[in-house]
């Protein structure tokens, strides 16, 4: 085993240059350019066409791209075919071959690459023991539960020692627990093996936990790339704000840089934004409840009192539902300060100041 | 999960109020029963038993040794021999017609079109089908009379349509697309993961073939084939009207054993003859099932 982490611990910087894939005229894949560090993984978030996956694919090599360039370690790849290209590839679900034991098909690139037999089985019994099947070896796919295939899966594309580790959406087709246990196991391995990585993902949440840098692609364009926290404190475009977590929509008027939300001045994300009417994009963390009659912001009264029409718990945090009269508002807060606001309570809200965004859709009616 | 079962089903499986009553849904199913033990285990059963009553109607096993004569054995072979070769033929045809089928688009009017199509044409056969080959590439049918005209000759060493090669020909006529119709479900069940799992660990397509599809197909092949074998051993109709000469193959044999014109019929025998016919299709069958077993596992 310990070779085999040594030999592929240094990995490589992979680097997609100005990618395009257009599919009977239709644009799947937009000028996408982005460089992942050696050892880096970068999660590709985005809802189903995004593109995301079509990124993934032309990467891999199982897909013909339209223009742009593919480098591994700075050598141009693109026009290698698959089979050539020295990437370790785990798929949704159901890609181990049925009829091979987990031990045949870990060590199936291996045979590909006329390793002799007693290599294969001692390097594919390491690969097993690095995600935690050393048990399971003999056994077949069906034999396996979901979580446990995609680790056979991710051992087998491990094997070959690949310059580069695809995932496409490894975690989508298992259930919740077992899906937040293999992420960790994913990043475990991925780390000690060094491997760079591209994970493809629709889901905010696994990509915010295991990545070191998260893009978010919407249709078909990179519409932010950058740490976790960055991507969900500071979204860089309203679609980022509302894809990834939860977004209060409320009514505002933006002038002179700052919208006024219900008598609450909010700065702006982008202080450029014309005035007029809009929507503004509010974390739930960015809203705070009193109770009312509490002297309560400048809001002078009135504009943000409403009813808790229903309190979440979420564990070390609540999320309290708010209901304005005119608009639902959700708060999150610690679970011992939601405790003071039980369903049916009178509440007032408290908006802080971090800059907000502007709805696109309304963003574009302003602009037309 | 057991307790939340159907409702509709768990009242329709409650005994019919106290007693123990046969449950309802069982009811569904006693017609197929009996239609089963009329026509299926009732004529077994008269054969077993006829085949093991001498010409003088003791209890004996002389029926038996009747198998043995040549001619029988000749019928034998020609069986197996049609059998065989339209099975292996109609596999082969009927196989890389289904996987034209399978890697085209799954609604499309190429795959809807061979399904439909295989559907009827995988259930014609008798009479009408020998029929429509007479009439068309028999010593008088339009195509080999137009062919004729235009200098060609169909049979120029001999007309052979007539015989066991027509005969396996018209076989085809129903045996690939029955093959297209159980090997299809087989070819659904190759994911395009393991196609591109081989690429991107570093194997060629025919590295795909080799290890991981062609594995993974060929007991499915080899019991469709073995389905296709049973479905020409024991087709009658098809061949009682194209070849005139009797016995040449066992469901003929049989038939000429029971309805002899020469006065010569003999039930006993033509009974044995039949139980060594089903011990063959249930050997075949039985393969063909544990194959299937086989497939299923890994092609769902």
């Amino acid at each position: 085993m310990g070779t085999i982490t040594r030999a592929a611990a240094t990995g490589v910087e992979v680097r997609l240059e100005h990618l395009r894939r257009v599919f009977a005229g239709v644009v799947a894949l937009d000028e996408l350019s982005l460089t992942l560090a050696p050892g880096e993984l970068v999660a590709l978030l985005g809802p189903s066409g995004c593109g995301k996956t079509t990124a993934l694919r032309l990467v891999a090599g199982l897909d013909e791209v339209t223009s742009g360039k593919v480098l591994f370690g700075g050598t141009d790849v693109t026009t290698l075919g698959a089979n050539r290209r020295d990437v370790g590839m785990v798929f949704q679900a159901y890609s181990l071959f049925p009829h091979m034991t987990a031990r045949q098909n870990v060590a199936f690139g291996l045979q590909m690459r006329r390793v002799d037999e007693q290599e294969r089985k001692r390097r594919a019994d390491a690969m097993l023991e690095l995600v935690g099947l050393s048990g399971f070896a003999d056994r077949y796919a069906h034999q396996l539960s979901g979580g446990q295939q995609q680790r056979v899966a991710l051992a087998r594309a491990l094997a070959i020692q690949p310059k580069v580790l695809l995932l496409d959406e490894p975690l989508s087709a298992l259930d919740a627990k077992v899906r937040g246990r293999l992420r960790d196991e994913i990043r475990r391995v991925q780390l000690e093996v060094g491997i760079t990585t591209l994970f493809v993902t629709h889901d905010q949440e696994e990509a915010l936990a295991i990545a070191d840098r998260v893009g978010v692609m919407n249709k078909g364009r990179l519409e932010q790339l950058g740490p976790p926290t960055t991507i969900y404190t500071r979204p860089a475009t309203p679609f980022v704000a509302e894809f990834v977590g939860l977004t209060n929509r409320i009514e505002g008027d933006v002038k002179g840089g700052e919208v006024i939300v219900r008598g609450t001045r909010l700065p702006l994300v982008r202080p450029d934004t014309p005035d007029g009417q809009a929507v503004a994009l509010v974390r739930p963390e960015a809203v705070s409840l009193g109770s009312d009659g509490d002297a309560g912001g400048d809001a002078g009264g009135g504009p943000l009192v409403g009813t808790v029409i229903a309190v979440a718990f979420l564990g070390a945090t609540s999320r309290v539902t708010v209901d304005l009269g005119d608009v639902i508002v959700l708060a999150q807060m610690p679970t011992s300060q939601a405790s003071a606001h039980p369903a049916g309570s009178r509440v007032r809200l408290t908006l802080r100041p971090d800059p907000v965004l502007i709805a696109r859709d309304e963003t574009a009616a302003a602009e037309a | 999960m057991t307790a939340a079962g159907n409702p509709a089903f768990n009242a329709a499986a409650r005994p019919l109020g106290g007693g123990r009553r046969l449950p309802l849904t069982w009811l569904g199913v006693v017609p197929f029963f009996i239609y089963v033990g009329i026509f299926l285990l009732l004529p077994t059963t008269i054969i077993v038993a006829g085949s093991l009553v001498g010409p003088d109607g003791s209890i004996s096993l002389s029926n038996f040794d009747g198998i043995n004569r040549p001619f029988m054995f000749k019928s034998f072979v020609n069986s197996i021999e049609i059998s065989t070769i339209s099975a292996v033929l109609g596999a082969i045809f009927g196989a890389l017609l289904a996987y034209a089928v399978a890697t085209g688009d799954p609604k499309g009017f190429l795959r809807r079109s061979v399904m439909s199509a295989a559907g009827v044409v995988a259930q014609f056969g008798g009479v009408t089908l020998t029929f429509a080959f007479v009439a068309t590439i028999g010593t008088e049918g339009i195509v080999y009379l137009w062919l004729q005209q235009h200098g060609i000759e169909m049979y120029p060493n001999g007309v052979w349509f007539f015989d066991l090669p027509g005969l396996t020909l018209i076989y085809l006529y129903f045996q690939i697309p029955l093959m297209v119709l159980v090997f299809i479900p087989a070819l659904d069940g190759i994911r395009p993961q393991w196609r591109e799992a081989t690429e991107s660990l570093g194997g060629s397509g025919w590295h795909y073939w080799r290890y991981v599809a062609g594995p993974l197909l060929f007991p499915s092949f080899l019991g469709c084939t073995l389905l296709l074998f049973a479905n020409a051993f024991s087709a009658y109709a098809t061949a009682a009207a194209l070849l005139t000469q009797g016995g040449v193959i066992l469901p003929l044999q049989v038939q000429a054993l029971l309805t002899s014109e020469t006065g010569s019929s003999s039930p006993g025998l033509a009974k044995a003859l039949a139980l060594a016919m089903v011990a063959v299709v249930l050997v075949v069958m039985s393969l063909y099932a544990l194959l299937q077993r086989r497939t299923s596992q890994w092609l769902r």
